[in-house]
């Protein structure tokens, strides 16, 4: 079992002079898993930033009644361009990005199974990207001043049609995202395959790290997911250059089977951006509580069961268009399932950490959080699965307080928690403790301030995507609050950025393995090098370092 | 303990890539045309104005017949290079093409008819669009699987060591034997159910 540790004489290597062309080919031109989830996951950061700008411009719009920072029209396009960027350009990345980043490294690995698919996926993605935003520029084809997508995120028909969506904003939603999607799909098909065909001696199913099955039955969902929004983008493209009638309720085409579609796909996306989340915190929790995770095949198995699930909730979006009072109850009854085990992840989390030695660093800050938070966004969740309840705040600023503590109080968090807790395997320094509580506490406090008076304003009747208010409703007090928020956000993430970006020139040597862990990354050199590991690992139990590092004691005994 | 433990890493064997990698394009391939499908059969007798599909459509048998043959071919085709007789496999190979091709050329006729004889485009009616957009995603995946075909014709009549690719075309033809069945169903939804 000393393979996993040999410490081989490395051949001093000869520094060449820094020369920023070769190391721009060196990136552009790389297959190397780390590199790719590297760059993944900065366009991520670098995406969220740019659609977090948007939201604050929208904020401050929504902070005083009569409000006049943009006028509507470049409202809708905020708030189109805030959802759009944010699910398909920030959460898909990460997915991918993290998966390719440590799912080789975790199963003990050298690249993964496809290392060009690998590349192929991350720049047609990129490009992707560029295309939705291009749109800025050629919304309206050459003639026109140009304007970006104003159609919403999941941009129902017949808004749409060519009739109430001129020039060619909408065209590069649809393509935008359907590059995107490509990217995707095969990044996710790269994972399953990896994780599959590409393990090391040992490490069967049962054995590998929870991280790797969580993004494993993710993959599996994106491959099932996607291709239907992709379908239903094809079909909308016929309708808007040949003149199909898919969605053309004027010869008998449904607007409500575009919702459908989206939401066939939209529902399981919304698992699959808070999958990762999960994968996060199994890996995180019992590192920093010092104990295994608590029920283990438990955990498998509710991922497995969401992920099932997830697949038959998807008109609970669509309560209020008037379906059969059986397509009702259905939706409601499926969709209160998902609690179940959703449930069984927060106690077993829960149940990790008591009785532990809790080490209450950075990232376990932000995973005590998230459970907190994310326990109201379910709650919030199975108020809104209910038929007649959802009818009340359907379209509502609730369901704008409840997905935002979902995706930013659950998933962002957790993000978060990740970043902190992978940094030094991935730059071989440490971050700066006291910033980063800093940085959690104003966060905290900042999506606190922000997203609670959501659920408030909700009930008291405010609609999403509304550009301004009249003053005498009531909303002022609640959107003010809302606001204020920013002024805790937007330092915490500036304070993040700067300890990411500072640390990893000048932050202390952290060592291979700072936070004594047991799964194979730490296993390696930080950052590991382009092989990842100088000889394939051989692994016994889940927590192969834990064996190494007590010989004594080793967890195969008792698996 | 250790010894046995060691004997039993020993035979540490887990399922090809290349195997995966196609039977999961497979399956996110099926997701993408059960939404194509799905959307036929919610439009099946939805048009408000002619033609329908009962006045225009004829059914595909010869088509249909040589295109689920090439699967047949192509399972010979691979046979013949398992057991290394190439000039077998040239013939098989060639005979799936064939029988590929001809599939294309009806397709191309039966549109010709429905646009110029019967006045029916993707713009026409619902059944024009779900009819061209079904059988239109069918076929641009028959064409894909016809250039990868002529692809290993063109190499091994150029002298190719084709027999060393035998899992590459193995690959191919799991992916022909996917299009074909997808045939299966658009067959029975267009022109069973839907007529």
């Amino acid at each position: 079992m000393s393979s996993i540790h040999s410490e081989l004489e490395r051949p001093p290597v000869e520094e060449a002079r820094f020369s920023f062309s070769i190391h721009l080919y060196d990136w552009i031109s790389t297959v190397d898993h780390k590199r790719l989830g590297l760059m993944y996951i900065v366009t991520a950061l670098i995406f969220l930033v740019v659609a977090g700008l948007m939201a604050t411009v929208i904020r401050l719009q929504l902070a005083f009644p009569n409000g006049h920072v943009v006028d509507p029209d470049t409202f809708n396009r905020l708030f189109t361009m805030h959802g759009t960027t944010m699910v398909f350009l920030v959460g898909m990345p990460f997915v991918a990005g993290l998966s390719n980043y440590l799912v080789p490294l975790m199963i003990g690995a050298r690249d993964m199974a496809f290392p060009r698919m690998n590349a192929f996926g991350f720049w047609i993605f990129l490009f992707g990207g560029f295309l939705l935003y291009f749109s800025y520029i050629g919304g309206s084809g050459l003639s026109g001043a140009g304007s970006a997508p104003d159609v919403g995120w999941f941009a129902y028909a017949p808004l749409t049609s060519r009739a109430f969506s001129r020039g060619a904003s909408t065209d590069y939603w649809i393509l935008g995202i359907l590059v995107a999607g490509i990217g995707s799909i095969a990044s996710a098909i790269n994972v399953i395959v990896t994780t599959l065909s590409m393990r090391c001696k040992g490490m069967t199913l049962a054995r590998m790290p929870m991280f790797v099955w969580v993004m494993l039955i993710d993959s599996w969902l994106i491959i099932i997911a996607l291709p239907p929004l992709s379908a239903a983008q094809i079909m909308l493209l016929i309708d808007r250059f040949l003149g199909g009638n898919f969605f053309n309720t004027q010869s008998g085409g449904s607007a409500v089977l575009w919702q459908h579609f989206f939401w066939i796909f939209g529902h399981p996306e919304v698992y699959i951006l808070i999958f990762p989340a999960f994968a996060i915190l199994s890996e995180v929790i019992p590192i920093f509580s010092r104990k295994p995770i608590f029920g283990r095949p438990a955990m498998v198995g509710a991922v497995a069961a969401i992920g099932f699930i997830s697949l038959g909730v998807w008109a609970h979006h669509m309560f209020a268009v008037g379906m059969t009072s059986w397509s009702n109850t259905f939706f409601t009854a499926s969709t209160m399932l998902v609690g179940i085990p959703t449930g069984i992840k927060i106690f077993n989390w829960t149940a990790t950490m008591y009785g532990g030695k809790l080490r209450m660093d950075t990232p376990m800050l932000f995973c005590c959080a998230f459970l907190f938070q994310f326990l109201i966004a379910g709650l919030t969740g199975i108020m809104l699965a209910t038929g007649p309840f959802d009818w009340q705040l359907h379209d509502s600023y609730f369901v704008v307080g409840h997905f935002h503590f979902t995706l930013v109080a659950g998933l962002v968090f957790a993000l978060f928690a990740g970043m902190y807790y992978w940094f030094p395997k991935v730059s071989g320094r440490m971050y700066n403790e006291t910033l980063g509580k800093w940085h959690f506490w104003l966060f905290t406090l900042g999506v606190e301030l922000t997203f609670v008076p959501m659920h408030f304003l909700g009930f008291l009747g405010m609609p999403r995507r509304i550009y301004t208010y009249a003053p005498d409703r009531g909303w002022d007090f609640w959107n003010l609050l809302a606001t204020s928020g920013l002024l805790f956000q937007l330092p915490g993430i500036l304070i993040f950025v700067w300890n990411i970006v500072f640390s990893a020139i000048k932050g202390k040597p952290s060592g291979d393995d700072p936070w004594d862990a047991w799964t194979l990354e730490w296993a390696t050199t930080s950052p590991p090098p382009e092989y990842n590991f100088e000889t394939l690992p051989e692994v016994r139990s889940s927590r192969p370092l834990w064996d190494l590092k007590n010989p004594n004691d080793p967890d195969w005994r008792y698996e | 303990m250790d010894a046995v433990l060691a004997e039993k890493q020993a035979e540490w064997t887990l399922p090809d890539r290349g195997t995966m990698g196609v039977i999961f394009l497979i399956v996110t391939e099926t997701a993408l045309f059960t939404i194509f499908v799905v959307a036929y059969v919610v439009y099946i007798g939805k048009s408000l104005t002619g033609p329908y599909p009962k006045d225009v459509l004829d059914l595909p048998i010869l088509a249909s017949i040589c295109l689920l043959s090439s699967s047949v071919t192509i399972v010979f085709a691979e046979n013949s290079l398992k057991k290394h007789r190439i000039g077998m496999f040239k013939l098989w190979w060639l005979a799936t093409i064939l029988l590929g091709l001809e599939f294309l050329v009806s397709t191309g006729m039966e549109w010709h008819k429905l646009i110029y004889q019967d006045n029916l485009t993707v713009s026409t009616n619902l059944f024009g669009t779900t009819f061209y957009s079904l059988v239109g995603l069918h076929a641009s995946h028959v064409i894909v699987g016809m250039a990868f075909l002529m692809l290993v014709m063109f190499v091994s009549l150029f002298g190719f060591p084709i027999e060393t690719q035998e899992r590459r075309v193995k690959f191919l033809s799991w992916y022909w034997h996917f299009v074909d069945a997808v045939w299966i169903v658009v067959f029975t939804v267009v022109y069973v159910i839907g007529r």
